[in-house]
């Protein structure tokens, strides 16, 4: 054990592999690990494991969206199922009315959710806690609920037709399906990662932590968080067009409460504010409801009313639980191994924060300071 | 010196994002040029020369489990076919899937039906939010979504041929209704009470073509919700009382039906009840115990109520249809050997005897558009429980189009309930019959369908 400590200590000292340091090439790198892991992965798997791969990823989309707004600017929706909304029959009205490529259609999905979200978040500027819970709850309650009051525009509850898309007939429908759905995931989680490391994601942050600080140091609060709101709403629209191309169509009943709830507790169990613990909320919010929670329900001989809400007392007390064993979510706790384990392996005994996938401020702070110590040096 | 390490790390840097994602790239295209090309099946999905499967999704579980003992009852009719040498030497296999009346929950559990089970058809589905949300998909497909346990006038589309109902059309229902009030009650102040949402909409569709709109003083709604059952429907009956009302037609589900009878008995408020096909079992009116409690209770008001039913009820005892489905499925259906024939098990056994029939009018040789041709082909002559025939053809995609009246009555034998007996129900008139369009109401004169000899022998 000695031995291999001291090597890995060895290793450790003089890594032979670094991450480039600008983030976007640091987040393109790791996108380009992921793109051959899931080529690999969906491969492998049966069409309908593709299927859920493709669930999985366009709940990254929400889920991304929705760390930013709530973990990274501290703005809490419970209306991104309607903002999903927006997305799905914006992508829907496209399809029924032009002939365009689906990838227009999504980026118009984003534009329109978007603007609706500029729309809700100029007033949500003013509210706070739970005062801006309690609207946001209204765009989840109301915006699918207006489709119904114009059943000829938007096709009553039979709802609208959103074709599969049908890639090169070597692939099979699902597999292409959840290959248009990672690559939106894979860009979304680039883009916002960029955004995060940029003024944008740190006018967040300061706005999230001192509202009055963050004016004072010449941020306009406002603008930010009405930003914030738009970002998030759009990925929230992707991801909504996203679920109309796996659904095969949409309709008001396809954006139930529940949906923007699921969507809330799975960043929390993720992990707040980090867009790498998206994808365990959104393998929970795929596979809890449908999969685990009736297998645990069909084990336990448990009764039919108890069993279908299975999933959502599940959530709940893996939130409760959650929240007082690791408040970071799985992917903070996760950090927390990581850590641990780099400095048992470090030369120092001390944790190597490069190793240890540090959350963004100390991370940020230490790049930031170097920037500018750089920049203050003459010469350059 | 600083300025070209600089420069030079940026140049570091674009090469290495370049390198990048050429690798992507160019692995990626490799690894599509070497994947295993997906050899297309000749076959058809789901069918063997000795088995078909077949998939339902159904709400075993939530808010809409009252309904959990009908797909049991159709594996049961299969179970049965299966035991007298398949259907055209093919067993039949039933993959029956949870979807808790939760439309998204619906898709997954369809997805996986037809990508993991490979079903041959989606059969005897329940609901409409759930099967609206999977039939794009499975027509888009060309998956048979057969005989789906819903009103809606949705599953006859020339958009989705793949789709067809089971039941009655509300539309039909509220046409037969409507034509009843018109000719019996005329001159009499009419209320509607229906539920918010399609079914509402649809019954109120065929009401109108009746009913002058000049007579309907009043139109109450309700929301299908728990909340909204224990918020109480004060407001709704006192708005029609206030109206002057003097004749209500219901268009809502059992508990709501219960809860407007308690609630006009409580208000004083007695006027005559027409009820919709969806809500005519008393017994389902009647198993919340409120109503089997002492006055002021609703069933004053229920005694004398119109109603109507496609069929026999399950307590018609001398009903052959009754008779031979109480004795398959007593054998082949654990829960009515335990607890005896209820009124949706009876529909589980039409529904899965019509599945039955229609796989064996497709023939030997069994396609997907085979089956859709034989439906429309013969649909018409499948034997049925029902008091019309079905009205399937290649247009109409629609099972039932007719109703029986009843009336329900305290001194009819009483239907007993666990929660104590409630009353019975005598027949009004002759069945009637129509289409959700424009048509008249017109009586069905033919006797109901014998039930076949081979089902009948050997059940």
């Amino acid at each position: 054990m000695g031995e291999l400590r001291k090597k890995a200590q060895g290793l450790a000292a003089k890594p032979w592999f670094r991450m480039p340091r600008q983030p976007m090439l640091r987040h393109l790198s790791y996108a380009a690990v992921a793109v051959v892991f899931l080529y690999f992965l969906t491969q492998k798997l049966s069409a309908f494991n593709d299927y859920e791969v493709g669930e999985i990823a366009f709940y990254v989309v929400a889920l991304a969206g929705l760390t930013l707004l709530t973990g990274v600017n501290g703005q809490i929706s419970l209306g991104h199922g309607g903002f999903m909304a927006v997305g799905g029959f914006t992508l829907a009205l496209l399809v029924e009315h032009t002939k365009w490529n689906v990838v227009p259609e999504l980026a118009i999905a984003i534009v329109t959710s978007a603007l609706v979200g500029a729309l809700i978040g100029i007033p949500a500027t003013r509210l706070r806690g739970p005062y801006l819970a309690g609207m946001t709850l209204m765009v989840a309650l109301g915006l699918p609920y207006l489709t119904n009051q114009y059943d000829s525009f938007f096709g009553g509850d039979q709802g609208l037709t959103t074709p599969q898309p049908i890639g090169p007939a070597s692939i099979n429908p699902e597999q292409w399906l959840a290959w248009i759905q990672l690559a939106c995931a894979l860009i979304v989680l680039i883009l916002l990662g960029n955004l995060l490391r940029s003024r944008f994601g740190r006018s967040f942050r300061a706005v999230r932590d001192d509202e009055i600080a963050a004016s004072l140091a010449g941020i306009h609060v406002a603008r930010t968080k009405v930003i914030a709101f738009m970002v998030s709403a759009g990925c929230a629209g992707l991801a909504g067009a996203l679920l109309a191309l796996s659904a095969g169509g949409v309709n008001s009943a396809e954006f139930p409460l529940s949906i923007s709830i699921y969507l809330l507790a799975g960043m929390v169990i993720g992990g707040t504010g980090s867009l790498m613990g998206v994808w365990w909320g959104a393998i929970l919010i795929v596979y809890l409801p449908t999969s685990w929670a009736p297998s645990l329900a069909n084990h336990f001989h448990v009764n039919s009313q108890v069993s279908a809400n299975l999933a959502v007392i599940i959530f709940g007390l893996v939130l409760v639980v959650g929240m007082l064993v690791a408040p970071g979510g799985i992917q903070g706790a996760l950090r927390w191994v990581a850590v641990r384990v780099g400095a048992y392996f470090s030369p120092d005994g001390v944790p190597n924060m490069k190793l240890s996938l540090q959350e963004a401020p100390t991370d940020r702070a230490v790049h930031d300071s170097e920037s500018v110590t750089q920049a203050d040096k003459p010469g350059v | 010196m600083k300025r070209f390490s600089l420069h030079s790390a940026r140049r570091r840097a674009r090469l290495y994002a370049t390198g990048v994602v050429a690798c992507a790239v160019v692995g990626t295209m490799a690894l599509t040029a070497s994947g295993p090309a997906n050899a297309a099946s000749v076959s058809t999905p789901g069918v063997t020369a000795t088995s078909i499967s077949l998939g339902a999704t159904e709400p075993l579980t939530g808010v809409a489990a009252n309904y959990n003992d009908i797909a049991p009852a159709m594996k049961a009719v299969f179970a049965w076919a299966n035991a007298h040498g398949g259907v055209n030497g093919r067993q039949i296999n039933l993959t029956i899937d949870d979807d808790q009346y939760t439309p998204s929950i619906t898709a997954t559990m369809t997805h996986q039906l037809v990508l993991q089970n490979n079903i041959f058809a989606d059969v005897g589905s329940l609901g409409t939010p759930t099967q609206l949300q999977v039939q794009p998909y499975l027509n888009g497909l060309k998956v048979p979504q057969l005989f789906i346990l819903s009103g809606c006038n949705c599953w006859s589309s020339s958009k989705y041929p793949y789709s067809s109902g089971l039941q009655t059309p509300y539309t039909v229902d509220g046409k037969i209704l409507g034509s009843y009030v018109a000719k019996n009650f005329s001159g009499e102040k009419v209320g509607y009470f229906t539920q918010d949402d399609e079914f509402g909409f649809d019954a109120i569709k065929g009401l109108n073509m009746e009913i002058k709109g000049s007579s309907v003083v009043s139109k109450q709604t309700y929301v299908a919700s728990t909340a909204a059952y224990v918020a109480g429907l004060q407001s709704q009956v006192a708005a029609l009382q206030a109206s002057g009302a003097k004749v209500v037609v219901l268009a809502a589900i059992p508990p709501f039906v219960g809860l407007f009878a308690t609630t006009a008995a409580t208000l004083g408020y007695t006027p005559q009840l027409v009820i919709d096909g969806v809500a005519g079992d008393p017994s389902a009116i009647g198993a919340p115990a409120a109503l089997t409690t002492p006055a002021p209770n609703g069933q004053a008001l229920l005694n004398g109520a119109i109603t109507e039913a496609g069929g026999a009820f399950e307590d018609q005892t001398s009903n052959p249809w009754v008779r031979v489905a109480t004795k398959l499925l007593t054998k082949y259906d654990s829960e009515v050997a335990k607890n005896g024939i209820t009124g949706d098990e009876l529909t589980g056994f039409n529904l899965g005897y019509l599945v039955y029939q229609a796989l064996k009018a497709a023939g030997k040789n069994l396609t997907r558009q085979g089956l859709l041709n034989a439906i429309a082909a013969d649909g018409k002559n499948f034997a049925n429980s029902g008091f019309v025939p079905y009205s399937y053809s290649s247009t109409v995609h629609f099972g039932f189009e007719g109703e029986q009246l009843y009336k329900m009555s305290a001194t009819a034998t009483p239907i007993t309930l666990p929660t104590g007996t409630f009353m019975g129900v005598t027949p009004v008139g002759p069945v009637y019959y129509t289409s959700p369009g424009a048509g008249p109401v017109k009586v069905w004169h033919s006797a109901q369908d014998k039930v076949p000899a081979s089902l009948s022998s050997t059940a």
